[in-house]
């Protein structure tokens, strides 16, 4: 069946046509052409799908699109400034071998990210809790936890330089 | 995935409406972490999927603090459960249990309601709500009733719930003063991984705090259901509480299960894992009453 929803993506309004069975990932990156958000295994296992909905991090993969309806979704795309700034997390997991092959990157941001907007003096412990069902085969995942802590870290010394 | 049509009814009566339209080809849903993989691989075809998440009641969790009775809304999430500082504190067992269900993302989506319905062997969220007396309410069809939450599984995949039937909420009597509750999720690995077995464990004190008057030992993946080791639990009641009678307790609880090899482990490891962690999880409740004390 065919349902109109309505919701925030990255800030902008968004009003459309969309099947009861399409999965949010199908929407975002199938109709939408919004391919950041990555499909790794489709069942809630690996986090590559992983956007904001509400403020919670959740599998786009397994989330209805129509259950997206009157919500605030946030995806990779929306980080960056739109004069082409990274996020502090973008930076961070740049500057700190956060990324090697990239696509489980930008679930892992955006698990970061929700974790961040809710706790963000989040220690190591919690950073790897909120972060376990993100599956990088890549790094090893310790320059994963520290490009998040040097995140953090960049956003308390704005915010100190904001002060002064 | 094969198409379907999304109700999503705002009341229980509603739902039930819509699934006696229905009956053959609905399905509830309500986090949808498990259902919608199940879907996706074909292993599922409803041409209804009836969402219980806009059921506005299902999704309260309150503890009347006159009476001291705990409700956990069917709909109630698993990150809500853990990040409530109310359960944190009051109920251990619970928030030692969801916290380490899937990943954030799927505790963020999935129930314990859901959780609970799916009834496979290791649900780590039936073992602290059978641990605690909880109760399920049931609506259905022909109206509500109430089931022990350690009654609610017959085999696995399979509940006491009637077509139509939808598990409304599980209330947890009050707990006696004295009282610990502790859970592990024992695997090879913390995430997204199930339990190669799961232990419960909680105890009730007599105000001497040494005598044990009240015990629950409950195992998950130790059974084709979530199981209590009553042998053992009544071993400890009246016993004066230590590592030596935990000891002893752990082994009759080891006897008592129906461990099995499966792919995730062998049966004597897992044994041997009863054992350990119902000693463990007994001290853990040790500390607790004495911290609380």
């Amino acid at each position: 069946m065919t349902t109109n929803i309505s919701f925030l993506l990255n800030g902008d309004e968004i009003t459309c046509d969309i099947q009861d069975h399409w999965t949010l990932l199908h929407l975002l990156r199938e109709e939408m052409g919004l391919i950041g958000t990555k499909e790794g295994c489709g069942n809630g296992e690996c986090g590559a799908c992983t956007v904001i909905v509400d403020k919670l991090a959740v599998n786009s993969c397994l989330f209805l699109a129509i259950e997206a309806d009157k919500k605030n979704i946030e995806t990779i795309e929306g980080l960056a400034s739109r004069d082409g700034s990274l996020h502090p997390l973008q930076q961070s997991f740049v500057e700190n071998g956060g990324i090697q092959c990239g696509f489980c990157s930008p679930g892992m941001i955006m698990s970061s990210k929700a974790l961040l907007d809710e706790n963000p003096d989040a220690d190591r412990e919690e950073i790897k809790h909120a972060l376990a069902g993100n599956i990088c085969r890549c790094t090893g995942y310790i320059p994963i936890f520290e490009s998040v802590e040097a995140a953090q870290k960049r956003v308390a010394e704005n915010k100190g330089g904001q002060n002064d | 995935m094969k198409p379907f049509t999304y109700l999503s009814p705002t009341t229980i009566e509603e739902a039930i409406s819509f699934f006696g339209e229905h009956s053959q080809t609905s399905k509830y849903m309500a986090g949808g972490t498990d259902i919608i993989v199940k879907v996706k691989e074909g292993w599922m075809e409803p041409d209804f999927l009836i969402s219980l998440k806009n059921i506005e009641e299902m999704s309260a969790l309150h503890k009347n603090e006159a009476t001291g009775e705990l409700s956990i809304g069917a709909l109630v999430t698993h990150a809500v459960l853990e990040k409530s500082l109310m359960i944190q504190n009051q109920y251990p067992i619970i928030y030692d249990a969801v916290s380490n269900i899937g990943s954030l993302q799927v505790r963020n989506m999935g129930t314990i309601g859901g959780n609970l319905i799916n009834a496979v062997p290791s649900a780590d969220g039936a073992i602290p709500l059978i641990a605690l007396d909880g109760v399920a309410l049931l609506h259905g069809p022909d109206g509500e009733r109430s089931s022990e939450v350690k009654d609610l599984f017959i085999a696995p995949y399979k509940t006491i719930l009637k077509p139509g039937e939808i598990l409304k909420k599980i209330t947890i009597p009050p707990q006696a003063p004295n009282t610990g509750s502790a859970y592990m999720k024992f695997g090879r690995r913390a995430a997204m991984e199930l339990p190669l077995i799961g232990i419960g464990v909680l105890l009730t004190l007599d105000d001497d705090l040494t005598t044990c008057n009240r015990a629950r030992i409950c195992l998950g993946v130790a059974a084709p259901t979530p199981m209590r080791a009553l042998e053992a639990e009544n071993f400890l009641i009246g016993k004066e509480i230590n590592e030596e009678i935990l000891i002893e307790a752990g082994n009759m609880a080891a006897e008592e299960s129906k461990v099995r090899d499966s792919v995730r482990g062998k049966a004597w490891h897992r044994k041997e894992m009863i054992r350990v962690y119902v000693k463990r999880m007994g001290l853990k409740c040790l500390e607790i009453i004495k911290n609380g004390a």
